[in-house]
């Protein structure tokens, strides 16, 4: 017994271990953006801070026009492409779930397809740029690739395949209620887990999203909070010229390194706390879509 | 093929009509697909032509297979195709190894909420973007500020490294940022697949009096099987991909590490934006989506075999 005990106390420490790296990082950052400039210049980001300066947050929060309007831009294209994405995807699985549609192989596969070969970044960039002139727009942030990824419309397909009966909407139909009243009505409110789950790996994937504003975006009108990020970690000078400019403090005074993290940290705050609430969705969009994904 | 005998005695165009608003529901996707997908997939041709950027994708002359000659005829093309399969032989093998580590030690302890605290917290790296998890390497690494130099090596009164410009740490530096990123993930997987794993066999074998490591050779090992195999073929299947935003934000695109970050996504991303070499690009584009599609195919033969449920088709 006394053996059983010792080794379920070596697991522990290995879970301990991997769960600690996983989130020490987290509190280097948080801390280190809680750290006044003079601290952080001498003791280099640490752990714990040493004494607590909310200088960064209120020069980002109150000088900084660019982290307000990154957060606005972050939460419209999340809010539009999540829901255009969704409807789109779902009604694309909806229909494949149709038995005996006619040219249903062929969906699929025209679908299918598109996880086995890519084109590639250099003909799609060409295209969005040239066909369709989404270079600094807001569309440039909502279409490319994220809109409608085939796996989560396999995934929504084969919960309706599975867990909607036939004659529950041959029922419907007898009482002469049309196609898209039967999805609104009767199909959709009996799916709201794959809903659910779908809602939340498309707005993640929006949420995150720091390429298609890497490829498309070099007007900081138009910069997410992730492509904020992304501009500043390659250039911080980028958002301290505007804080120095509304704020009147020269360029060389300001505490760029506590800036620095503590932008960091508004970028990832809100999935952090939401993260309880949506981690029973995510662990099953992964659990899903997984094997295939 | 449906075999069910509805819309029989109905001529074709009368049955497709019948179906109209499932076309309707098909058409918003399909015409994304067309365009998010299919123009691009055509697009490849850029690789076969001169590219100019007036004359556009249709209209600039072909010059056939000259772009992949110069591609093949660099060292580039070598480096990046052997960075990229080596990085990601090297994540699937300790990726593999460390999840499953991860995830039979989560199965082997009895507290549900340490369970789930221990979890939960793994889970947490594969929830962020890449921009982030590069703001927090770089707190470990930036050469002024950073933890390891601040924190660890000037205490120790060793010298302070400049990590962004020392190549040679950053195979290793790759694999652990990697890892940590994508553990949580892993283990999700491997611990959904030990779950079902039947616990009569444990039962039996401990009243055999077989050990811990002996319960993991012949029960948990041959019941995890499929499960990597599966996901090892699958991976293998995108070994010609890298993760763009692993290699490009993680160094924050230093140049002097070039010869050890520098992957065919990479690559393909600096012609385009940077030197503008649209040739040299577009074909090494190609060359990973030709590849790419054999070895898809390839892994998913394989899978097929295996174990149908899991394959792609």
């Amino acid at each position: 017994m006394r053996s059983d005990k010792a080794s379920r106390l070596g697991f522990h420490l290995i879970l301990l271990f991997f769960s600690l790296c996983s989130v020490l990082p987290f509190l280097l950052m948080v801390s280190s953006s809680l750290t006044s400039e003079e601290a952080l210049i001498r003791d280099g980001y640490s752990f714990l801070p040493r004494s607590l300066d909310f200088s960064s947050y209120s020069y980002l929060l109150l000088q900084s026009q660019e982290v307000l309007r990154g957060y606005g831009i972050s939460v419209l294209t999340t809010v539009i492409g999540t829901v255009s994405g969704l409807a789109i995807t779902v009604l694309y699985g909806y229909a494949l779930s149709w038995e005996g549609l006619p040219g249903r192989r062929f969906f699929s596969f025209f679908l299918f397809f598109t996880m086995l070969f890519r084109g590639g970044l250099v003909p799609s960039y060409i295209m969005w740029t040239q066909m369709f002139h989404i270079k600094n727009t807001l569309a440039a942030l909502i279409f490319p690739n994220l809109l409608m990824n085939a796996f989560y419309v396999i995934m929504a397909k084969t919960y309706f395949s599975a867990n909607i009966p036939e004659s529950v909407k041959d029922a419907a139909r007898i009482d002469g209620a049309g196609e898209f009243r039967i999805l609104l009505r009767i199909v959709l409110p009996m799916s709201s887990p794959i809903l659910a789950t779908l809602t939340l790996m498309i707005g993640l994937g929006y949420w995150n999203d720091w390429m298609n504003g890497l490829y498309y975006i070099s007007s900081d009108k138009l910069y997410s909070v992730q492509v904020l990020l992304n501009k500043m970690l390659m250039n911080i000078q980028f958002l301290l010229s505007g804080v120095a400019q509304s704020s009147g403090i020269e360029l060389s005074n300001l505490p760029a390194t506590g800036i620095r993290m503590a932008i960091a940290v508004l970028g990832v705050l809100p999935l952090l706390v939401a993260y309880p609430f949506f981690q029973r969705y995510f662990v099953r969009g992964i659990l899903i879509g997984a094997i295939k994904g | 093929m449906n075999k069910t005998k509805k819309g029989i005695g109905r001529s074709g165009p009368v049955k497709i009509l019948r179906y109209w608003p499932a076309y309707l529901m098909l058409l918003p996707g399909f015409v994304y697909l067309l365009i998010n997908n299919y123009i691009p997939m055509a697009g490849i041709v850029i690789a076969f032509k001169n590219f100019n950027y007036q004359l556009g994708m249709w209209k600039s002359p072909w010059t056939g297979f000259s772009n992949f000659e110069f591609l093949f005829r660099t060292s580039d093309a070598w480096l990046i195709t052997r960075n990229t399969l080596l990085y990601n032989l090297t994540f699937i093998v300790l990726g593999t190894v460390l999840a499953i580590l991860v995830s039979v030690s989560l199965n082997e302890i009895r507290s549900s909420a340490a369970k789930k605290v221990y979890q939960t917290s793994v889970l947490i790296p594969y929830l962020i973007s890449m921009v982030i998890a590069s703001f927090l390497v770089n707190g470990f690494l930036n050469s002024r500020t950073g933890f390891l130099n601040k924190g660890i090596l000037e205490p120790l009164g060793m010298e302070a490294v400049s990590w962004y410009s020392e190549p040679q740490y950053w195979p290793f530096i790759l694999v652990i940022v990697y890892l940590w990123k994508n553990l949580g993930y892993q283990v999700l997987l491997y611990y959904a697949a030990l779950i079902s794993i039947d616990r009569e066999y444990y039962e039996a074998a401990v009243i055999d009096g077989a050990g811990r490591w002996k319960q993991f050779l012949h029960i948990t090992l041959p019941g995890l099987k499929t499960t990597i195999i599966t996901l090892t073929l699958l991976a293998v299947g995108r070994i010609f991909y890298s993760d763009f935003g692993l290699f490009y934000q993680i160094p924050m695109d230093s140049g002097v590490l070039l010869d050890v970050t520098n992957t065919i996504d990479l690559y393909v991303y600096h012609g385009l934006m940077e030197s503008n070499n649209i040739g040299m690009s577009s074909a090494a584009g190609v060359y990973q989506s030709m590849v790419g599609f054999v070895l898809v195919l390839l892994a998913n033969f394989c899978v097929r075999r295996l174990d149908r449920d899991s394959a792609l088709f």
